[in-house]
């Protein structure tokens, strides 16, 4: 049975730079190197199997987790190990690892996965267990936990995001392999999530799993809105978040025994010359991904290996960070001197205000920079997270609940629902310029760590 | 120049003044760090500036009542136009001017103090003040309230933000209990002498009661009608536009809705606020109305002359909308909208001893949001819970 979900509240932000063309015949960039970052796998202690000048193959195994060893993290490419990078206080930054071109590649044995535990076991060892989110807490999924359910974000709709209905279509087979392998692990329901009315290609049914078709506003497509919408995550329960992109990797390997590491990624922004998709491997590096496709201009610009609500800022010398798939570069705006900008009527200004003309332009397309545009002040306004939360949760009071570090409220607010990501776009909005997300992940931290 | 307001910098007594003017004459450079990249346009600079904005159609009217009141007062007739806006400017000049000056003095005081960035708060007070408050209130006695509920206010609680009730309505409560004689009456409401050579004396036997003076005071069982400063009986039109007697500002109902369309058009204020004072306002004046009796004479007010009249419109639309004193949540803003209507009627109309409610209403319903906040929140807690019980 399908469910369809109509989300009125959010915002689609109208920036320029979208990619154009067809993910089905993106250009091919091989990487010059490729990372694996510890902290894109929150809830992991990883330590690293590997030291520098060692070879492996796609899908050896690179780091490992402390407290649950058989949880490990794999080379998405075969090559050399050309860093274990440490920062302060020896904390474990990036494995680098130098693809030497060659198909070197671990086969995971496909036989015999007939129930839970050979199921978990084939994930964790493959590497793709670390890609699954659990809520509460939106860390990597709890080997001991069993989900209610699992949720799959087959379609994004952040700002400037990939088109997910095209990537996956043509990933019907690995999809429902996906599907199939997962519904192993739970006695619930997978809901898979995917763009209602579609108009280039549509993700086909999943026999096997619920199909939610959704129309609406980012967030609507972040995968906690969707189970927000449908089974919220209760005090005690835990749920599985996942991207479908991951989904049809699990696919991939529950077919073929190997990892399916490519990844198109789309490069987009107001800085880029010709927004469009590419093709490589996860982790790329952004020198390999950028090289000659930006804007040659004397101000600064933002990299950033995501989208520009929830993704990292990282320099040339940086690379794609799980789970995105997308590259956005925008203007830094440390460099513009502004007389008097709370005062602009410049229709160039993007905002949610009827006090600024480019409100009613409805089909320009901005080029907004990395200000705050404002200084930090205390939550003034009201109403202004709600508008673009679509979730049955008292946003102002579940941050203040956060703020003074009050668990009780903490909990019958619904924190267990939410994820930083959730929040983003109430950070974008925020009149008083609160840093939201950071402090919603700061939140789930400390309430972790009081209650584990 | 920045290095000289840094930390052993030779000015860094002053480093929040200047930040404060510097983040007012260039948008800061900051970027953002940490989660989004990009942030809406607007910010609380902006916000404020649009509320003050929208309180500039009652200056300007306030400035010409005050003139106009004044020469009829004085027995002249209409005097030249611009010779009354010029009259009334000089007169809330000074008000102005020391409204601010203590104001945002000690919240620069306090921002250096806390280490902190000056906040906008105050630059809705303190045009707040002057219009609410009684033209002739002595500056003095002005300086003294703004001074006592900006500490005790605001900055005891910490700030713009976390205040619990308006700022400039306990400026103005503050007054109304310490002085009163000076803030009620027949006396305060016209401007009594020349300024600068301009306009004539009003004799000391002169007496301009407020049209809600009048009718409080009223004998009879029925209504009388509300007369002017030359005696003559005003119109409704009058009291729409804000020819009558009155706080600065708060007379014209016709400024104070141009100021609702820029508070509402923006989005700054809450329609659901200002629709239901409103409402509540008119459904109290209707009850009030129906049982009128001669114990209370307002009650003899239509429903219209009670929306029109003292400050209910200027309360509903600029005092009770703050978004930091207000309820919060979308079901809690009708509720408080609507009982703040009601108890202003109700204070009004059956308290003879003050003849307005509108300023006591808010800062009543101001001490109540957090409860019907609380309640709000509380619905919200108990559906989760059931539902998570449900499911176990």
């Amino acid at each position: 049975m399908n469910i369809t979900l109509n989300l009125k509240k959010g915002l689609d932000l109208h920036i320029a730079g979208a990619a154009t063309g067809s993910p089905a015949t993106a250009e091919t960039v091989k990487p010059r190197l490729v990372a694996l970052t510890p902290d894109d796998f929150p809830g992991l202690t990883l330590k690293p199997l590997v030291k520098e000048g060692d070879t492996v193959a796609q899908g050896t195994a690179v780091l490992q987790d402390k407290h649950h060893p058989e949880v490990c993290i794999t080379s998405p490419v075969a090559g050399t190990v050309k860093a274990v990078e440490r920062g302060e206080r020896r904390k474990l930054e990036r494995i680098v690892i130098e693809p030497d071109g060659s198909n070197n590649a671990v086969t995971f044995d496909v036989k015999n996965i007939d129930n839970e535990d050979s199921a978990r076991k084939f994930l964790q060892s493959s590497g793709l267990w670390s890609m699954i989110r659990q809520r509460p807490y939106n860390i990597v999924a709890n080997p001991e936990s069993t989900p209610r359910d699992i949720f799959v974000n087959a379609l994004d709709t952040a700002p400037l995001a990939p088109d997910m209905d095209a990537i996956l279509a043509s990933q019907a087979k690995e999809l429902a392999a996906g599907a199939a392998l997962l519904a192993k692990l739970t006695r619930g329901t997978i809901y898979i999530g995917r763009r209602q009315g579609s108009k280039i290609a549509k993700i086909a049914d999943i026999a096997g799993a619920t199909m939610v078709d959704i129309k609406g506003p980012h967030p609507a497509g972040n995968a906690g809105i969707i189970a927000s919408n449908i089974k919220p995550v209760n005090k005690g329960e835990t749920i599985w978040t996942l991207d479908g992109i991951t989904l049809a990797r699990i696919g991939h390997l529950a077919l073929n025994g190997t990892l399916d590491t490519d990844c198109i990624v789309a490069v987009t922004g107001s800085e880029v010359k010709e927004p469009t998709y590419i093709k490589t491997i996860t982790g790329c590096d952004i020198e390999s991904i950028v090289e000659g496709r930006l804007i040659k201009t004397t101000h600064h610009e933002r990299i950033i290996s995501g989208n520009v609500l929830t993704g990292f800022a990282v320099k040339n010398d940086g690379f794609l960070r799980f789970p995105y798939t997308q590259v956005t570069v925008i203007p830094e705006g440390d460099d513009v001197v502004e007389f008097m900008g709370w005062a602009s009527l410049s229709p160039k200004k993007m905002s949610t205000s009827r006090s600024f003309p480019g409100h009613f332009l409805l089909k320009k397309l901005f080029r907004p920079d990395a200000r705050l545009l404002g200084g930090r002040r205390a939550m003034i306004m009201s109403g202004q997270y709600d508008s673009v939360v679509p979730m049955d949760i008292m946003t102002e009071y579940l941050i203040k609940a956060i703020l003074s570090k009050n668990i009780e409220n903490m909990e019958a607010l619904g924190i267990y629902e939410v994820a930083p990501e959730d929040f983003a776009l109430a950070e974008y909005v925020c009149t008083s310029k609160m840093p939201l997300q950071t402090i919603v992940a700061q939140g789930l931290e400390y309430l972790r760590k009081e209650l584990e | 120049m920045r290095p000289y307001f840094e930390d052993g910098g030779r000015l860094h007594a002053f480093r929040s003044v200047y930040d404060g003017f510097d983040t007012f004459l260039f948008t800061p450079e900051t970027t953002s760090h940490s989660g989004t990249h990009i942030h809406d346009a607007m910010d609380s600079k902006r916000t404020m500036i649009i509320v003050v904005l929208a309180l500039v159609p009652c200056l300007l009217f306030g400035m010409y009542n005050t003139g106009y009141q004044h020469w009829l007062a004085a027995g002249q007739g209409v005097g030249p136009f611009w010779t009354m806006l010029l009259y009334g400017f000089l007169a809330v000049l000074p008000k102005l001017v020391v409204a601010y000056v203590v104001g945002l003095g000690i919240e620069f005081v306090v921002a250096q103090w806390r280490g902190e960035e000056i906040q906008e708060g105050f630059l809705v007070s303190g045009i707040l003040i002057p219009l609410i408050c009684p033209i002739e209130t002595p500056l003095w006695m002005i300086a003294v309230a703004t001074a006592f509920s900006v500490i005790f206010v605001k900055e005891v609680f910490g700030g713009t933000g976390y205040n619990i009730f308006n700022v400039a309505l306990v400026t103005r409560a503050f007054l109304f209990f310490a002085y009163p004689a000076s803030m009620s009456g027949d006396k305060p409401f016209i401007a009594r002498d020349s300024i600068l050579g301009i306009g004539g004396d009003v004799p000391d036997t002169f007496t301009g009661a407020t049209p809600l003076g009048q009718v409080a005071t009223m004998a009879g069982d029925a209504m009388h009608p509300i007369t002017g400063v030359t005696g003559a009986e005003v119109s409704q039109w009058d009291m729409f536009l804000g020819l009558i007697p009155g706080s600065f500002g708060e007379t014209s109902t016709l400024c104070i809705l141009i100021g609702a369309a820029i508070l509402l058009f923006t989005g700054i204020a809450s329609w659901r606020i200002i629709l239901s004072v409103f409402a509540g306002g008119a459904f109290m004046a209707w009850i009030a109305n129906m049982t009128a009796t001669p114990t209370y004479p307002v009650s003899f007010l239509s429903v219209g002359d009670q929306l029109c009249l003292g400050g209910f419109a200027f309360a509903a639309v600029f005092m009770a909308t703050d978004p930091v004193t207000a309820a919060r949540t979308t079901a809690g803003k009708y509720i408080y909208g609507f009982l703040l209507g009601v108890i202003a009627i109700i204070i009004r109309t059956y308290n003879n001893g003050y003849p307005e409610g509108a300023m006591l209403a808010v800062l009543l319903m101001n001490a109540l949001a957090p409860l019907i906040d609380y309640c709000v929140v509380q619905c919200n807690i108990n559906r989760r819970a059931r539902r998570a019980r449900l499911n176990s």
